[in-house]
């Protein structure tokens, strides 16, 4: 199969995307290509701890459209799909570091973990203080012996956000990291896809599904999760990514949480809400208060299609920091 | 006979030439059970080692070489597979010392350093799905032909069968690590292609040791 992409030399296209990004957006970034990094243009800020956050690139707009005010100090873009090595981990590190400390957050995929632990340990050899969070809210895998643990998707969105709004009031670089902590331990998250994607130097699909085949549970690249089904109306699909989540988490009556219903890439607006509509109904039927909400395609796999619904269990500390002036290139508010 | 510079040299430029002649292979195999860039990665990392090699100073030992590996790898390859290949070519480094030639024992003894790294780094454990079910039948099949008294070439010869047979031996089990334990049952029937890389590096090093000792 043929797939059509606005690229140039597979090869280049992480470089040649990133250096458009730095140029797009000059006011919030500066971006540094050997080794490949975007930092907060201002940055490192005194007295405020840095928060560093990245991974494979194909995600976007996570994690390079999240470095700005209130949010991310720098962000690592790896090869597509493929963890950044330590050095360019270790280079932002440094970059952002005021002497007030550093949080890495990291999504849990064995690649990511190891690179980001190398990474730190040569910080903490210059000097660097480090606390890493681990995200890890995606329910469709079992935390068990038997797998490398659930992996870290959409709830990573919502934890570089509130973390990032603490780090820019000040707090400590535990405090910080506890927040991220509790925003991870709060946030439960479950995909699924329509379609798959296409890594640019594959050329091929990264698995196939049939004609009207769907696959549940998916991770952030589109691997596989719990099953494949035939394709169903969107309510039913909400309650199937819904149920899991509530199994996981339960909730009180009158317990506050903030809906997050992610398009993985290549799904229109128009059929996320569709899907935010049935979820809101589910959560009111158990009586749940969606206080806060966020639709948009904001951690998505390539031009998939698909969606995930995370849901934050809040609290007033995270609303208030939720509610923080925001000004990235993905994520606007309040300044 | 030892295993010397001109011999860990060969090594290398032959395992970027084997990993580069199964890029696809293996980005086949890993797109079945993981995410399906291990080739590319690879290739990316083994590349980048070759030009460095013209660089190596004077007097440079088989660990020099190693070490060289270890670090490119570790900052070109990214993904699991950078640390863990990373780590084990350090450990390796490290037990090679500063010998300027390796006897069958040494070599048994860079392989199973090689193999505790990847496995204190990686924290899989034998029958996990992973590269760990070719390195641990190499390391012991490598222990077993150094006890024997074989020399280095039949030391690694013996490993790089063994390392085919555990990369083979992975297609039915069931993963527990790394990405490919996100599919359960479902990574049954693939080869992993982590096993399947340690195994062509090991074969690489088994070809080159018997040409060495041929020559």
């Amino acid at each position: 199969m043929s797939v059509k992409k606005i690229i140039n030399d597979p090869k280049r296209v992480v470089d040649e995307s990133v250096a458009g990004f730095g140029l797009a957006h000059a006011d919030l970034v500066r971006v540094e290509l050997d080794p490949i990094h975007v930092v907060r243009a201002d940055a490192p800020i005194a007295g405020k701890v840095g928060i560093v956050s990245g991974g494979g690139s194909g995600h976007e707009p996570l994690h390079a459209g999240y470095v700005g005010f209130g949010m991310l100090d720098a962000a690592v873009p790896g090869a597509v799909f493929t963890s950044p090595t330590p050095d360019p981990i270790l280079a932002a590190t440094k970059a952002v570091d005021s002497g007030s400390g550093v949080l890495h957050i990291v999504k849990n995929y064995t690649g990511d973990v190891l690179n980001f632990e190398t990474a730190a340990d040569l910080a903490a050899a210059d000097g660097i203080d480090v606390r890493s969070v681990i995200i890890n809210d995606d329910v469709a895998v079992k935390d068990s012996l038997y797998t490398a643990g659930r992996r870290g998707v959409a709830g990573t969105v919502l934890v570089e956000k509130i973390a990032g709004a603490a780090a820019e009031r000040g707090n400590s670089l535990d405090e910080v990291a506890d927040v991220a902590e509790r925003v991870n331990a709060n946030a439960r998250s479950m995909g699924l896809a329509l379609t798959p994607c296409v890594v640019p130097h594959a050329g091929e699909p990264s698995f196939t599904l049939a004609e009207d085949e769907i696959e549940i549970g998916i991770g952030i690249h589109g691997e596989p999760g719990r099953e494949r089904i035939g394709l169903e109306p969107a309510d039913r699909l909400v309650d199937r990514l819904l149920a899991p989540i509530l199994e996981d988490l339960p909730y009180e009556r009158g317990e506050r949480a903030l809906l997050f219903v992610n398009g993985m890439g290549g799904t229109p607006q128009v059929e996320l809400y569709v899907a935010y509509r049935r979820a809101a109904e589910v959560l009111e039927e158990h009586g749940i208060e969606i206080t806060r909400s966020l639709v948009g395609n904001y951690i998505t796999a390539l031009e998939m299609q698909g969606m995930s619904i995370t849901l934050l269990k809040l609290d007033d500390e995270m609303v208030e920091l939720w509610d923080a002036p925001v000004q990235t290139a993905a994520l606007r508010w309040g300044r | 006979m030892g295993l010397d510079i001109t011999w860990a040299v060969d090594w290398v430029r032959r395992s970027a030439q084997v990993i580069s002649e199964h890029r696809v292979e293996l980005i086949t195999l890993d797109r079945e059970i993981g995410d399906g860039d291990h080739g590319e990665n690879m290739d990316r990392g083994f590349q980048a080692v070759l030009p460095k090699l013209d660089d190596l100073a004077a007097g440079s030992t088989p660990g020099d070489v190693l070490k060289l590996v270890a670090t490119t790898l570790i900052s070109t390859v990214g993904g699991a597979a950078g640390p863990l290949y990373g780590t084990a070519y350090l450990k390796a480094a490290a037990a090679a010392g500063g010998a300027v030639s390796l006897d069958g024992p040494a070599i048994s003894a860079i392989l199973t350093a090689a193999r505790d790294g990847v496995v204190a780094r990686g924290k899989a454990e034998s029958g996990d799905k992973t590269m760990i079910d070719a390195w641990t039948p190499a390391v012991d099949a490598a222990a077993a032909a150094a006890t024997a008294g074989t020399d280095a070439a039949g030391v690694f010869a013996a490993a790089a069968d063994a390392a085919e047979a555990g990369a083979v031996a992975t297609e039915p089990l069931v993963a527990r690590k790394g990405r490919a334990s996100y599919l359960g049952e479902r990574s049954a029937g693939h080869r992993d292609p982590g096993a399947e890389s340690s195994a062509l590096l090991l074969r690489a090093a088994a070809d080159t040791a018997a040409a060495a000792a041929g020559a």
